[in-house]
């Protein structure tokens, strides 16, 4: 039998030394006693023997976190899984075997309370002479983390000297972080940062719910010790009955008497007398509730461009860019579009252009929104806002960018296929010229594409030319 | 009347601020002190404490000010109700967080504010206190603070220098319920507000035409929060609501909170228990949506009402109600069906996918792997065990909803 004592800080570098030179010698698990502490003085291992030990960076990940656990079983079911590994490389990765299963298990409760413990130390302020401010404070926790934890604190108070006592030692630091073995319980000052702190904590709180049981599984009783505040919970729950039966009886109070003129000053009545002017349009437009589309949309999508515009352009309506920013064709297909038009010599700035529909139509799927078409009766309900667009900018051509516009301006529902290119009567009397939408040239094979994007070019052109005209 | 204690002001605007669910403060960038200033950041947020409400103290969230010129129902803090009020200065904000952050209490600040005179005027005072912590001080810890909408998209961008975290909360499920009982509140500008936050967080991650990147733009990304119970909602309206905003504005989170009894009540809505267990199945579903493959209308579709089932889990629910998929074959099934099966976690899904290809999983192989066995039991096949009827057993519901409630004899 082989004695190993392991001391008590920098021991799973030395569990590591130990381990590497035994299982060069391939010395069996059972044939090693493992200690803790440096208290039992142990043999000195073995030379290197003859054996290679290879280990997988998986296994030294696990075997750093596992050699802080409190059990001190675990240097010998380390070892043994170390021996086990040279023969067999796979089963640490394998979450069904008994080993790794139980050694997981061992590494999450370390990882927790790693993790409790960078939640739960609390820090007084202590008397400081040098221009650092400094700290200290107590804490129990459930395994020898504090070698693993304190780093923590070094990278988050760097700037104030600090120490953490525990009983397996302390933790200093003073720009550096020292280790010491451990010492009598510090005795620490009042802080008036702590009774704020009760303040706080006691006021977060909401009586009318009580959950105590998603509490304790977060901050379990052991913990409680070692945190001031938790001497509150007991009353803070006591009370909360009463308090929530207070806000029933009290109901309802009357507001004081500025309230109303606060709210009357900026509340805006909305105006729903038919607009005047096209600004005034967009105003109401921006509110619009006809349709069902609004609820799920971002906002209205309004026409852009110049007032007096002798050209309209009218799309579906708004996609996902188009949604966010709030302007029209400033997506994909809308630079398709702007392009098309600088090709042929239109000038976007000197059309208006706009939709059929002002709120963009979509079904979510986790992180993107799938563009839908909009059916007639969203068509019709926004078609209030395309005639008095119509009205106001009267222009001498308009341009229909597929079937969903070329309905709302003709009345027309038939196929575009054949109406493409041709100039169509529109319901208020106007000539409007059909061609495609850009986003369907963006979603064709790219053969058809290139023949659509032609064709959409010499329409355009055509636009132009009877514009000219 | 005397001016108030650091302590009395402190009470009230905590209290004021705790119908905020969120106190989230992880997935921001890594940083910490050993380069100066104070704090750090790694990644995994922290609780540092828990109330008896269930919820989680990260951060210290507070108030700026609880005085308010809006006047919506549900708020403690609306203009027309008789709370007591008061105000921090920026210093006192600022002190506080970093008294309470060198103490190890806190993981950073939670600012939020009441409307005083202006949106501009409230978000300028908020980004002030953000860069005093940023750049006087050095604060290196978390920041979240409540954009309000309406607010100048420049302070906005300040706004999103400083914070990890930016949120405005769409307060209800239901444009038409905002309207109803936030009047002065507007749902276009809610839902502007967040594509703004997008867009400004997208703009950052590109880098310009000299190949510089951005500085970073609200890194820990945006969150908002919804009440529950306090309008005709049914759960598949707001499971709805929610795909809807996480699809459109990259949402890191939803919250939901149910609607609970505040001091000094408006008198338009009902001082009733606030629904915990619907909140509580909310998130479950919520939960579903993001990180196993459900969509809202599957889960908002398993009870016709419209509520999810509060007996039972809404993966359970779903699963009952869509039992020809079941059982599954866990030696074979995709990881997409596995994540269907209730019982199993993601964690689990993972450990069944790498132990399969290991040789074959049994019964006790799952339990060990953290399976919840009694769940997952009538929905499962494997090499030693076998559903037979169970599945398609007409109790099977009754076997995991509690007992009903034995009413008591007067």
């Amino acid at each position: 039998m082989i004695r190993v004592d392991l001391p008590r800080f920098g021991r799973f570098d030395a569990w590591r030394d130990v381990a590497r030179q035994l299982a060069s010698n391939r010395v069996t698990p059972g044939d090693v006693a493992w200690g803790d502490g440096g208290l039992f003085g142990g043999d000195a291992p073995p030379p290197i023997g003859p054996h290679p030990v290879i280990a997988t960076k998986d296994f030294l990940d696990l075997a750093r976190t596992v050699a802080s656990h409190s059990d001190p079983e675990r240097w010998a079911l380390l070892y043994g899984a170390l021996i086990r590994l040279q023969d067999d490389r796979s089963f640490i990765a394998n979450p069904a075997d008994p080993l790794t299963s139980r050694l997981s298990r061992m590494a999450k409760s370390v990882r927790r309370d790693l993790h409790k413990m960078h939640a739960f130390v609390r820090f007084h302020e202590l008397p400081s002479d040098g221009p650092r401010r400094s700290f200290g404070a107590w804490f129990e926790p459930e395994h020898l983390i504090l070698e693993a934890g304190a780093p923590f604190f070094a990278r988050r108070f760097a700037d104030m000297d600090w120490l953490i006592a525990t009983p397996e030692g302390m933790a200093r630091f003073d720009g550096s972080l020292h280790f010491d073995p451990p010492g009598p319980r510090p005795n620490l000052p009042p802080d008036a940062s702590h009774d704020l702190w009760q303040t706080y904590f006691a006021n977060i709180f909401n009586p009318a719910r009580i959950k105590t049981q998603a509490m304790l599984s977060e901050m379990p009783r052991k913990y409680w010790k070692n945190l001031p505040e938790t001497d509150l919970i007991a009353q803070m729950l006591a009370d909360a009955p009463r308090r929530v039966q207070a806000m029933r009886d009290a109901g309802a109070t009357d507001a004081p008497a500025f309230a109303a003129r606060v709210t009357a000053r900026i509340r805006q009545i909305p105006d729903d007398s038919l607009p005047e002017t096209l600004g005034g349009a967009r105003d109401q437009a921006l509110r619009c509730t006809r349709c069902d589309l609004c609820h799920a949309a971002t906002q209205t999508v309004w026409g852009e461009g110049d007032l007096s515009a002798p050209l309209m352009i009218v799309g579906e309506a708004p996609g996902d860019h188009e949604d966010l920013q709030g302007r029209p064709f400033v997506g994909p297909a809308g630079q398709l579009l702007r392009q098309t038009m600088d090709q042929v010599g239109l000038d976007p700035a000197q059309a208006w252009m706009t939709n059929a529909v002002k709120h963009f139509k979509f079904t979510p799927r986790g992180k993107r929104r799938i563009h839908q078409n909009p059916n007639a009766g969203e068509i019709r309900h926004c078609k209030w806002w395309l005639d008095i667009e119509r009205r106001m900018i009267a222009p001498r051509l308009t341009v229909a960018l597929g079937a969903t516009a070329a309905f709302a301006l003709t009345g027309n529902r038939l196929p575009l296929t054949p109406r493409r290119g041709g100039v169509e009567t529109t319901l208020d009397g106007g000539p409007v010229l059909i061609t495609w939408h850009p986003s369907l040239i963006l979603r064709l094979d790219p053969g058809a594409a290139a023949t659509a994007r032609e064709q959409f070019a010499l329409d355009l052109s055509q636009a132009a030319r009877l514009m000219a005209a | 009347m005397a001016a108030r204690t650091l302590q009395q002001k402190l009470a009230i605007l905590s209290d004021a601020a705790k119908y905020d669910a969120s106190c989230a403060s992880s997935g921001t960038t890594r940083r910490d002190s050993r380069s100066g200033g104070l704090g750090s950041t790694e990644g995994m947020g922290i609780c540092h404490a828990y109330t008896p409400d269930g919820r989680c103290i990260s951060l210290l969230k507070i108030l700026m000010t609880n005085f308010c010129i809006y006047d919506c129902a549900y708020c403690i803090n609306r203009v027309s109700s008789n709370v007591e009020r008061a105000r921090f200065t920026p210093e006192e904000v600022v002190t506080l967080t970093l008294e309470f952050y060198r103490r190890n209490m806190i993981e950073g600040l939670f600012l939020s504010s009441g409307i005083i005179r202006s949106p501009d005027q409230t978000m300028g005072d908020m980004v002030r206190i953000a860069r005093m912590l940023r750049v006087d001080h050095g604060f290196k810890g978390y920041i979240h603070l409540k954009t309000i909408p309406d607010a100048s998209p420049e302070l906005v961008a300040e706004a999103g220098l400083h914070a990890d975290r930016l949120s405005v909360n769409i307060e209800l499920p239901q444009d038409a319920s905002i309207r109803e009982l936030a009047p002065e509140k507007r749902p276009e500008t809610i839902r502007a507000a967040m594509a703004d936050v997008r867009l400004s967080r997208e703009a950052a991650k590109e880098r310009t035409h000299t190949g510089k990147r951005p500085p970073r733009f609200a890194p820990a990304g945006q969150s908002t929060q919804m009440i529950i119970g306090a309008d005709a909602a049914t759960d598949r309206d707001i499971l709805k609501t929610s795909a809807n905003l996480y699809s459109g504005y990259d949402l890191k989170r939803v919250y939901y909170s149910a609607f609970s009894p505040i001091p000094d009540a408006s008198a338009v809505l009902p001082l009733v228990k606030p629904p915990l267990m619907r909140e509580h199945r909310l998130y479950q579903a919520d939960w579903l949506m993001r990180f196993y493959g459900f969509e809202a209308e599957e889960i908002g579709a398993a009870h016709p009402s419209g509520f999810l089932d509060l007996a039972i889990d809404p993966k359970l629910a779903w699963a009952l109600a869509n039992r020809a998929q079941f059982p599954v074959d866990v030696a074979r099934a995709s990881k997409e069906m596995l994540l269907r099966v209730p019982g199993f976690g993601t964690k689990t899904v993972t450990r069944i996918l790498a132990a399969r290809r290991n040789g074959p999983v049994r019964y006790g192989d799952l339990l060990r792997m953290g399976a919840i066995m009694s769940k997952a039991k009538p929905f499962v096949t494997l090499p030693d065990w076998h559903p037979g009827v169970l599945t398609d057993s007409a109790g099977l519901r009754a076997r995991f909803a509690p007992p009903p409630e034995q009413l008591q004899l007067l």
